[in-house]
């Protein structure tokens, strides 16, 4: 939606927003443009940085980091600058895990459970409806609860799992964030496409917001909102 | 140098997609007897001299080896 961006005010100059590279990632450049599409500075990290510059929020963004070898984010898991963002989410900093960056978050133990092949045997590459089923979120605030939004998928690996306490705990205290709508396209327990930590700074999710950011190059622009949560979160702490 | 064999495997209840597809091919070459089939992962580890190899491999295998929430794994030492 042209203007969307607009709509936000006047951004703080002084708000910056990390995102991360590792070697492998394809969706980078994508997710700092979506940033700066919300009004928001980015500031490029690399994987190997073991300073996060003084970032108020960090994307991980999607790919095929380490070429996925071992499993989807288990090696970017221990890079110099997750080890930086693990540290700095747990004193709150929002971080957004987008695919692969879902991945890392639960390799890293920043979320529960993992992510696994897709039952289907198929890479999925689609426009998915998604409804979004906590608006309280850093990076869903700006969403109505139940909303539903439209966002491309493309993973071979977005089976979200967990053990039934896991499951259950996620369930009761309003930690599934995003629930795939129609056809699940990966076998996700509970058609879970997205989750977050307690506290709400930390979410992730297999969909990618960042390809739905504007009509010209995406299904919608609903993506777009989940930056200007965030920028709403940085502007009102 | 002492090496040690990691082998991982998904838990019991985590749907292995990949066993499935192999297992659902094999009997068009003729395999019609097996009935199912899990892929995992093995990993070969050489360990210095010096300090214990089983117990290296099962730290590397819970660290990063293995997920715990998906896989399970075994060590043992490799016969010469």
């Amino acid at each position: 939606m042209p203007g969307a961006a607009g709509s936000l005010g006047p951004v703080s100059a002084s708000i910056t927003v990390g995102v991360v590279t590792f070697p492998g990632s394809l969706d980078d450049r994508d997710a700092a443009r979506a940033v700066r599409a919300a009004g928001v500075q980015v500031i490029r990290l690399w994987h190997g940085d073991a300073d996060l510059h003084g970032v108020d929020a960090v994307v991980l963004p999607g790919g095929f980091s380490y070429g996925d070898y071992l499993r989807g984010g288990a090696i970017a898991r221990f890079s110099s600058v997750v080890g930086e963002i693990v540290a700095a989410a747990g004193a709150g900093l929002p971080v957004l895990g987008i695919c692969n960056g879902f991945q890392v978050l639960c390799e890293a133990h920043l979320l529960p459970g993992a992510l696994v092949r897709n039952a289907g045997l198929r890479f999925v590459c689609r426009d998915q409806v998604l409804a979004v089923e906590n608006p309280s979120t850093s990076w869903t605030n700006q969403y109505a609860a139940g909303e539903q939004i439209l966002i491309p998928i493309k993973h071979g690996e977005g089976r979200y799992v967990a053990d039934a306490v896991v499951l259950d705990e996620l369930e009761q205290s309003g930690r599934v964030v995003f629930r795939y709508v129609g056809d699940n396209p990966n076998g996700a327990l509970n058609n879970i496409a997205g989750i977050a930590n307690e506290a709400g700074n930390v979410v992730g999710l297999m969909p990618h917001p960042e390809h739905a950011i504007d009509e010209l190059t995406g299904p919608s622009s609903d993506g777009l909102t989940m930056f200007a949560s965030l920028l709403k979160a940085l502007v009102a702490a | 140098m002492p090496r040690v064999i990691v082998d991982v495997m998904p838990k019991p209840e985590i749907l292995d997609p990949q066993g499935q597809a192999i297992a659902r091919a094999l009997p068009n070459l003729g395999f019609d007897n097996v009935t199912s089939v899990r892929q995992g992962k093995r990993f070969e580890i050489e360990v210095a001299d010096g300090g214990d190899p089983l117990e290296v491999a099962r730290l590397a295998a819970e660290a990063m080896l293995a997920n715990p929430v998906i896989e399970d794994f075994t060590v043992h030492v490799a016969p010469d």
